[in-house]
């Protein structure tokens, strides 16, 4: 009994400051077995494997609650290093690799094989000089059990993101004594050869006894090589089922727990769109964004649409509005409202009234260390000069004005604050992609671009600002595109939905479309609308 | 794959390739260039203050590029290390040491108070990550103050210290320091001969460690090899006093200087007598190739050295054979060490900290190791320095040691994020070549000798500027080719060779 599974998590739960993440939830897997963790975005795969794998981001928040037992021994795993001891390796989803490393230093990266000389064996072990001859053998042997045919001292920095991911696994595959491989959303930035051979390679390892934990969306590859699975909705434990006793709809009836909820009826709507009226074109754009590279699109926008642009992870769509706004090198053209946009000039794109709430909330999207009001109105202030006034021959800010105006954004909004002054690095996801949207608004955007509006907010949250991005179509007439990766988000408001794979539109669908319809446009099998790119 | 874009690069951009990238080192030997030709002054004066100045420096620069590959930037903190060095100077000399002994013991002193100020400017690098350079400087600058108060009044003050060098109030030192009576070319005056001596018993005793050792610390050892080695020093030692017993060649190697023309003659049987033994006794793989280019090569060198002028330099210029061998030896030692366990986690940490954190490498140790090694390498670039100079300026010698290194690598072709041995000694020559004839060439054009102070610090700081500023361009250069590429295409040849 006790060896029968290698790991073995029981009644696990974790709060992050008083909220539930995880509600005891369990998971086993035998040796050898591919077991897939599924479940929607937010719920709980990440940090129950953060836990599997002692991560520092579990510990300085307070630890957890339950066992863990590795080959029927209870453990306390308390780093990853202490994971690792135990045969734990984890493909990361964002790559651990050094650009500027040769294959097999990156393989062998931290496990140098290295032979003892006079200075070392005086000064210290850390003085032993590298093996390198043996540390490219044994790289070479993780390659080939892969299938990975690239020369060992290849540099890692110019290969494509499929073969990096290989590189990863190559380097978990090398550690003596590796139990249990954790794969995080591996095929979320492969292409689909790749993800085929990466999960054809997944049952090589799988068969050579290593378990696997396989962390995913894609319902179609669990049925492919899983052999169980778990599955997890909003932090609690659903069910572990076998592959073979289940079918792809029951998994993502499971998954989801719910149907596709629509937002919005469209059929009742008296808003009528005229298809002639368009507001957006894209004739041949590209756009060069490292990672979501946009290679010829042709897209028409309607005014008063909600256009939905989807598609998997790393096939363009983020890359669409980010050309427009100017952020990347982009060709092509784009006319908006009859003008055309230069993208060339930053800010071109904000001035003419198209504005664009950026994926990269964090990053890009807010001023973290400044309050809602300058988070609200710095770019129309950038751009357009509001909020200034006029004193002798100087033009300064015009503080009560600001403030009016971001009290009214945070009523209009229901931005949950103490008030315009608060820091919006202490909000939480839902409430700073709220004032996101704040500074758009200011801007009176005739088209609004939201990229990802729902991104790491959780699940209340998101149902808040797709409700008010629905409110502004139908209320202001306003034309909106909402990229976005979750699908079901998408149906939820979209009067059409663009499906991006491998840089170019793949089809353009309706919400009602049938799932197998929009599964084919998005591995890239051109549906619907034949207007749009070759043949 | 590699046949294929090979080919298709053609020469044209492959030199333009080639060009762009050593543009910086384009630029400053266009520069040398023209202030010697604006100088008019002979080529022998200005070889032969350069190689002065090359063995004096190439040590201090060599000191920057383990911090540098280990991600710390430039490191301007080295004045720590030279300070190291000098108060090492001043006890040592107050005791009385001279001679060889007497560095040696400078060296003894100044490498654990290197090591201890290397230790501290590595917690406040690591309290400072991201921005060590302008930490570095600014220390540097702090260093030189509490270094004053040392020199001014704690020395002699707090410390007992009854010499001549102090000044006649009881506390605090003159001035200049002079070193003429005490370690003035205690390094350089050591003979050729002696150095290869004192290397064939080097090599003799690590290989008898091997021999002996080996199996008890599981090294790997040839014993056979190790044998050989042993007999070939023996065999070099016992030529050793063969050769100085003739007059002619005892001369040539057993003097205090080594003749530039003898020094390539015998650097050029060192490399061909190596190739040799590495070909036929150890049986490395050379190829017949790389022989014949050897041999051309060589005799293109040799065939030179009887152009009139170049044979002029040659003849008159004469190097310090022991300086010219710690140069090697630093050269030798960054190379090493890089190749350890140290090395490559040094190098791991250099390209990204949150990888070598997550592949199990202390981070924050790893940056402070780098850093005393490169204070240590400093202090002892320092001492190099000053005994090679003779007298130095008590208070302030350190002052621009961090900024002179730092512009010579600069020079180099050496960037923020990359350096190496190459780049070092390349921006030495550079460096010093345009510190010494650029001042000579601004007397030439404008007439005022009193300009020379001024154009070296304007050359020092223009070098660091200039240096920067083109490899910023470099890196938004690349930016562009890569766009330019098609890489599509690309990409999809390189899948179908990967996946076959």
């Amino acid at each position: 009994m006790s060896s029968e599974y290698v790991v073995k998590m029981d009644n696990i739960s974790k709060e992050f400051s008083g909220n539930k993440v995880l509600k005891n939830v369990s998971l086993q897997v035998k040796p050898g077995e591919i077991h897939a963790l599924m479940g929607e975005n937010g719920a709980g795969k990440s940090t129950l494997m953060n836990i599997l794998f002692g991560m520092p981001a579990i510990w300085n928040t307070g630890g957890y609650e339950g066992t863990i037992e590795i080959d029927g021994k209870p453990v306390k795993i308390d780093s990853p290093q202490k994971a690792m001891e135990c045969g734990i390796g984890m493909v990361h989803q964002e790559f651990m690799l050094i650009p500027g490393f040769t294959a097999t230093e990156n393989i062998k990266l931290g496990r140098e094989v290295t032979t003892p000389t006079v200075a070392s064996a005086i000064l210290g072990k850390s003085l032993e000089e590298l093996d390198r001859r043996t540390m490219a053998k044994d790289a070479r042997r993780a390659m080939d059990t892969i299938g990975l045919g690239i020369d060992e001292n290849t540099m890692v920095g110019g290969l494509p993101v499929g073969y990096m991911q290989f590189i990863e696994i190559a380097r978990e595959i090398d550690k003596t004594g590796m139990k249990l491989l954790i794969f995080d959303e591996p095929t979320a930035v492969l292409t689909e050869s790749e993800a085929e051979r990466l999960l054809r390679t997944m049952k090589v390892i799988a068969g050579k006894g290593i378990a696997i934990i396989f962390i995913t969306h894609r319902i179609d590859e669990v049925i492919e090589v899983a052999d169980s699975i778990t599955i997890l909705r909003d932090g609690t434990f659903i069910d572990r089922l076998e592959t073979k006793d289940t079918t792809a709809a029951k998994i993502a009836e499971m998954m989801i727990g719910r149907k596709v909820e629509k937002l919005v009826d469209n059929a009742g709507g008296d808003r009528k769109l005229d298809k002639d009226d368009i507001i957006l074109k894209l004739r041949d754009y590209h756009v060069d964004m490292p990672g979501e590279t946009v290679r010829g699109v042709d897209l028409d926008v309607i005014r008063g649409e909600i256009l939905g642009i989807g598609g998997l992870a790393g096939q363009g769509k983020i890359g669409i509005p980010n050309g427009i706004q100017g952020l990347y090198e982009t060709s092509g053209t784009i006319e908006f409202d009859g003008e055309r946009i230069d993208p060339e000039k930053l800010g071109d794109a904000l001035s003419k009234h198209m504005v664009f709430v950026s994926e990269d909330r964090k990053g890009v999207g807010l001023l973290l260390e400044e309050s809602i009001e300058q988070n609200i109105i710095f770019t129309a202030t950038q751009v357009e000069n509001k909020f200034m006034k006029k004193v002798g021959f100087f033009t300064q800010y015009d503080a009560a004005a600001a403030k009016k105006h971001a009290e009214d954004m945070i009523k209009e909004l229901d931005i949950r604050c103490v008030g315009p002054e608060q820091l919006v690095g202490s909000l939480s996801g839902g409430n700073q992609q709220k004032v996101c949207l704040a500074r758009a608004l200011t801007l009176a955007p005739k088209l609004l671009v939201v990229s990802e509006p729902t991104r790491g907010i959780d699940i209340g949250a998101k149902k808040l600002v797709l409700e008010l991005l629905v409110k502004l179509n139908r209320e202001n007439g306003m034309t909106i595109i909402v990229v976005s990766s979750e699908l079901n988000e998408l149906r939820s408001l979209s009067d059409r939905i663009a499906i991006v794979s491998d840089g170019k539109i793949s089809g353009i669908l309706k919400p009602e479309d049938s799932d197998a319809d929009f599964g084919l446009a998005m591995s890239g099998v051109k549906v619907g609308g034949a207007d749009n790119g070759e043949a | 794959m590699k046949n294929n874009t090979e080919k298709k690069i053609s020469f044209g951009s492959y030199a333009k390739n080639v060009l762009f990238k050593n543009k910086v080192i384009i630029l400053f030997t266009v520069l040398c260039i023209g202030c010697i030709a604006a100088s008019n002054t002979s080529l022998n004066y200005i070889a032969s203050e350069v190689f002065s100045r090359f063995g004096r420096n190439a040590c201090l620069v060599l000191a920057l590029i383990i911090p540098c590959l280990a991600g710390l930037g430039m490191n301007f903190g080295i004045v720590v290390g030279a300070i190291a060095a000098q108060i090492a100077i001043f006890f040592v000399v107050h005791w009385g040491f001279t001679g060889i002994g007497g560095f040696m013991l400078c060296a003894l002193f100044a490498t654990p108070m290197a090591i201890l100020f290397g230790w501290l400017l590595g917690i406040l690098f690591n309290k400072t990550k991201g921005s060590e350079m302008i930490t570095g400087l600014v220390l540097g600058f702090f260093a030189d103050g509490v270094y004053r108060l040392f020199t001014l009044y704690i020395i002699g003050g707090l410390i007992p210290y009854d010499d001549p060098n102090l000044l006649d109030r009881g506390f605090g030192l003159r001035n200049a320091f002079d070193l003429s009576d005490s370690i003035k070319y205690a390094l350089d005056d050591i003979s050729f001969v002696t150095v290869f001596r004192i290397l064939m018993l080097f090599i003799i005793v690590v290989q008898l460690i091997n021999i002996v050792f080996g199996s008890k610390k599981n090294m790997t050892v040839d014993k056979k090899e190790s044998m050989g080695k042993i007999i070939a020093s023996a065999i070099g030692l016992v030529l050793s006093f063969v050769l100085m017993a003739v007059p002619g060649i005892s001369a040539m190697i057993g003097g205090t200087r080594l003749i530039l023309s003898d020094t390539l003659r015998i650097a050029m049987i060192v490399y061909l007598l190596s190739l040799v033994i590495r070909k036929f006794a150890l049986k490395r793989d050379i190829t017949k190739d790389k022989l014949v280019k050897t041999a051309v090569l060589t005799a293109a060198v040799l065939a030179l050295s009887y152009i009139p002028a170049i044979r002029d330099i040659l003849k008159s210029v004469s190097i310090s054979a022991c300086t010219y061998a710690v140069i090697c030896l630093f050269c030798f030692f960054n190379n090493w060490i890089l190749d350890t366990k140290l090395g490559q986690d040094m190098r791991t940490v250099g390209q990204n900290r949150i990888v070598a954190g997550s592949a199990g490498i202390n981070v924050d140790k790893i940056r402070i190791t780098a850093t005393c090694i490169s204070t240590v390498l400093a202090a002892w670039g320092q001492l190099i320095y000053l005994q090679n100079l003779g007298t130095f300026n008590t208070v302030q010698q350190q002052s621009n040691v961090g900024l002179y290194a730092v512009a010579a690598l600069l020079v180099g072709g050496a960037s923020v994020q990359k350096a190496n041995n190459r780049q070092a000694i390349i921006g030495v020559v550079l460096f010093h070549t345009l510190f010494v004839v650029a001042p000579l060439a601004a007397t030439q054009i404008i007439g005022d000798s009193a300009i020379s102070e001024y154009i070296r610090m304007f050359i020092c700081y223009g070098v660091i500027a200039v240096s920067l500023a083109m490899h910023a361009w470099k890196k938004k250069d690349k930016k562009v080719v890569k766009k330019t590429a098609g890489d599509e295409e690309n990409t999809d040849a390189v899948k179908s060779v990967i996946w076959p």
